[in-house]
């Protein structure tokens, strides 16, 4: 992993916010990322991500829960172990819906999680670089990537002419490692700086 | 981005004019400061409690259940009334933060963390009797349905005791993972502004590395809102399995059909009343009372009223369905059993009367619903109602069977049993002392996000415009 060179602005209001990011994608700069206290809605858009897909990934762990219940009891109540109870019908399909919408939601639940956990790289020990410790306070941290091409004088004064309270140049790691967050140190040290 | 703009007759949900540094200040400094003194008191209270717990257990465990007053017909006293009545507290959380959070109910912003820390800790009491009551505990692990070398012999799918299981480890997994993904944002605030090298780094820990971005909270979003669209049926379907239990029986008082609704609003019923005896206390001791406003308290004491209504009408159709059913065995289990106050366990259905239906019915008055100490003695009132409620429907359907041979002299618990009990408030309130001393109480980054929608300091701003805008028109009009 190679370090980058970035440069960051701070604002401290999303009305301010919101033009800011029109004006620096429409001069051409790429935004690395926003980092923001809470969910700014519409900053997404404004940022032109697309739509997250974790809902269809949830709607897929869902039905493989019902599937699953519903293959599994059958299986067992019909073939391995047809058990008499009372005489009723072995397969008893109303007597399992409870069991197979309670593994349905147990499925999607679980694998959601999980899945947002892995895209988004979290987990306990898992550390990244902050480009600012007021991000999860009262800031909104707007992050934009240089080119060899970016003067980055020119750049912060920009970001403070659109409102930015704060501006910095800063070479970081954008991935993460593992680490302590009590410690500066990281498992591997480099130094090359791309950009 | 647009406008964002409320109602000015809706009071504000969060008090004073506080900017987004003010917010954090205000939620994070109880974790940062030392304990008080009052904290230490009530955790070795209820650490004290739930030693005494363990010790009844042990000797259950080491005993047997013979070391309860269970009798012949009273198969099921006072465990299984303690696992519904913590069950039914633990339907509150999420249905604050699932269903209100659907319904687009802001005031559920202010109390869903704590509420859902609740439901938590009352789900892991709840589990503690079913898994206790087998008898043989180190065999609990034969409700799983697994290959086996006993044939393989498989559970039974077809019976309510199984679905209790899946249902009520599936609500607990999908409560603590919908309570985590939301405490993450807001342990990442405590770790950026921790002072000490210890807390940064277990804070560190807790928050799993979360920065902020973009991208990851559009993703929350979206798993939260399939989340709680996961947990609205899933917090119906509980307690209608809760109820399962007895209404697919052919006991005389369980065989009901209007058990699952019945069951369901008493939960909630019971889980708000929990909600208001913690969060009472809680919003005066951490000086979070901007936060919990008095509207946040007035709006769950209406959910209180209802839902205690809607009991009580359950309770009236029970009544009249047992004369008109003309079922002897019926007529006699509700009409003589339960209704009549002087057979033997008639106190218990009068004091489920008076607690659940006729008490809360003060909260019809906009004072009284506005009025701490009614509030903080009525949700006392209502757990106990509700306490009641799951003992009638257990013990006074089974304690006179078919046969008058097999009456069962008066059921009273043993210590043992009662220590029990006593163990899981203490598990539950060390629990929620630890909760409220280490954990955000309230959703930080949600409190941030309705700020400038129905923040005081917003709303005055936004009154101010309003008034401006009617000025302008008014003057453009006349000319």
């Amino acid at each position: 992993m190679a370090k980058k060179k970035f440069v960051v602005g701070c604002f401290d209001d999303e009305a301010v916010l919101f033009p800011a990011v029109k004006k620096v994608r429409t001069a051409g700069y790429k935004i690395h990322d926003v980092y923001t206290p809470f969910a700014v809605h519409g900053l997404d858009h404004a940022l032109g991500m697309r739509e997250t897909s974790l809902h269809t990934a949830g709607f897929i762990y869902g039905i493989t829960g019902t599937t699953t219940a519903l293959s599994c009891i059958s299986w067992v109540f019909t073939k391995d172990w047809p058990l008499d109870i009372g005489g009723k019908p072995h397969f008893a399909l109303p007597a399992w819906i409870p069991i197979i919408f309670e593994l349905t939601v147990l499925f999607a639940a679980v694998g959601m999680v999980l899945t947002f956990c892995y895209i988004c790289q979290l987990a306990p020990f898992v550390k990244k670089h902050h480009f600012h410790e007021r991000a999860t306070d009262d800031l909104f941290v707007m992050v934009i990537e240089c080119t060899e091409k970016t003067n980055t004088a020119d750049l912060e004064a920009f970001l403070s002419n659109a409102g930015a309270v704060e501006v910095k140049t800063e070479i970081a790691e954008d991935g993460w490692w593992l680490g302590r967050y009590d410690k500066d140190e990281m498992p591997f040290q480099t130094n090359t700086v791309l950009a | 981005m647009s406008v964002k703009y409320e109602s000015q007759l809706r009071e504000p949900l969060v008090y004073g004019d506080k900017t987004y540094h003010q917010v954090t200040e205000d939620i994070i400094r109880p974790i940062e400061a030392k304990p008080s003194r009052l904290w230490y008191i009530g955790f070795f209270v209820s650490v004290s409690m739930l030693m005494f717990g363990v010790y009844s257990v042990y000797r259950e465990v080491t005993y047997g259940i013979g070391q309860w007053n269970l009798n012949k017909t009273i198969g099921w006293g006072w465990d299984i009334t303690n696992f519904v009545w913590w069950v039914g507290i633990g339907h509150a959380g999420t249905l604050i933060s699932a269903i209100l959070l659907l319904f687009r109910q802001g005031w559920r912003t202010g109390v869903n963390r704590a509420a859902e820390a609740m439901t938590i800790f009352a789900v892991m009491c709840a589990g503690q009797f079913p898994i206790f009551h087998m008898g043989r505990v180190w065999m609990a692990f034969f409700v799983l349905p697994y290959p086996n070398t006993r044939g393989p012999l498989w559970v039974n799918f077809n019976s309510p005791l199984l679905w209790d299981v899946f249902a009520i480890s599936t609500y607990f997994t999908v409560s603590l993972l919908f309570w985590y993904s939301g405490l993450i944002p807001d342990f990442a605030t405590v770790r950026d502004r921790a002072k000490t090298k210890l807390r940064k780094h277990l804070y560190g820990i807790a928050s799993f590395g979360w920065t902020g971005s973009t991208k990851h909270w559009q993703r929350h979003e979206s798993l939260s809102l399939v989340l709680a669209g996961l947990s609205t049926p899933l917090v119906l379907s509980v307690h209608t399995i809760v109820s399962f239990d007895f209404a697919t029986s052919v006991v005389p008082g369980w065989h009901t059909t209007i058990f699952p609704p019945y069951f369901v609003a008493g939960a909630i019923f019971s889980g708000f009343a929990m909600t208001q005896t913690l969060l009472v206390v809680v919003r005066k001791v951490f000086g979070l009372t901007d936060y919990v406003t008095m509207g946040h308290i007035e709006a769950m004491n209406k959910v209180i009223v209802l839902t205690g209504s809607i009991v009580g009408i359950a309770y009236l159709t029970e009544l009249f369905m047992g004369w008109y059913s003309q079922n002897k065995y019926e007529g006699y289990t509700f009409w003589y059993s339960r209704a009549n106050l002087f057979s033997p366990y008639g106190w218990s259905y009068w004091g489920m009367m008076a607690c659940n239906v006729l008490s809360p019915q003060i909260f019809w008055w906009r004072k009284m619903r506005r009025n701490l100490f009614v509030t903080f003695f009525m949700s006392v009132i209502v757990n106990v109602g509700m306490w009641f409620e799951r003992f009638v429907i257990i013990v006074t359907s089974v304690y006179r069977d078919y046969l008058p041979s097999s009456w069962s002299v008066y059921y009273s618990p043993s210590i043992w049993e009662i220590g029990f009990y006593m163990g899981t408030f203490g598990l539950f309130f060390t629990c929620f002392f630890l909760f409220a001393k280490y954990f955000p109480v309230i959703a930080v980054a949600e409190i941030k996000y309705v700020l400038k929608i129905t923040g005081e300091g917003q709303k005055e701003r936004m009154g101010t415009m309003e008034g401006k805008l009617a000025d302008e028109f008014a003057h453009e009009y006349a000319h």
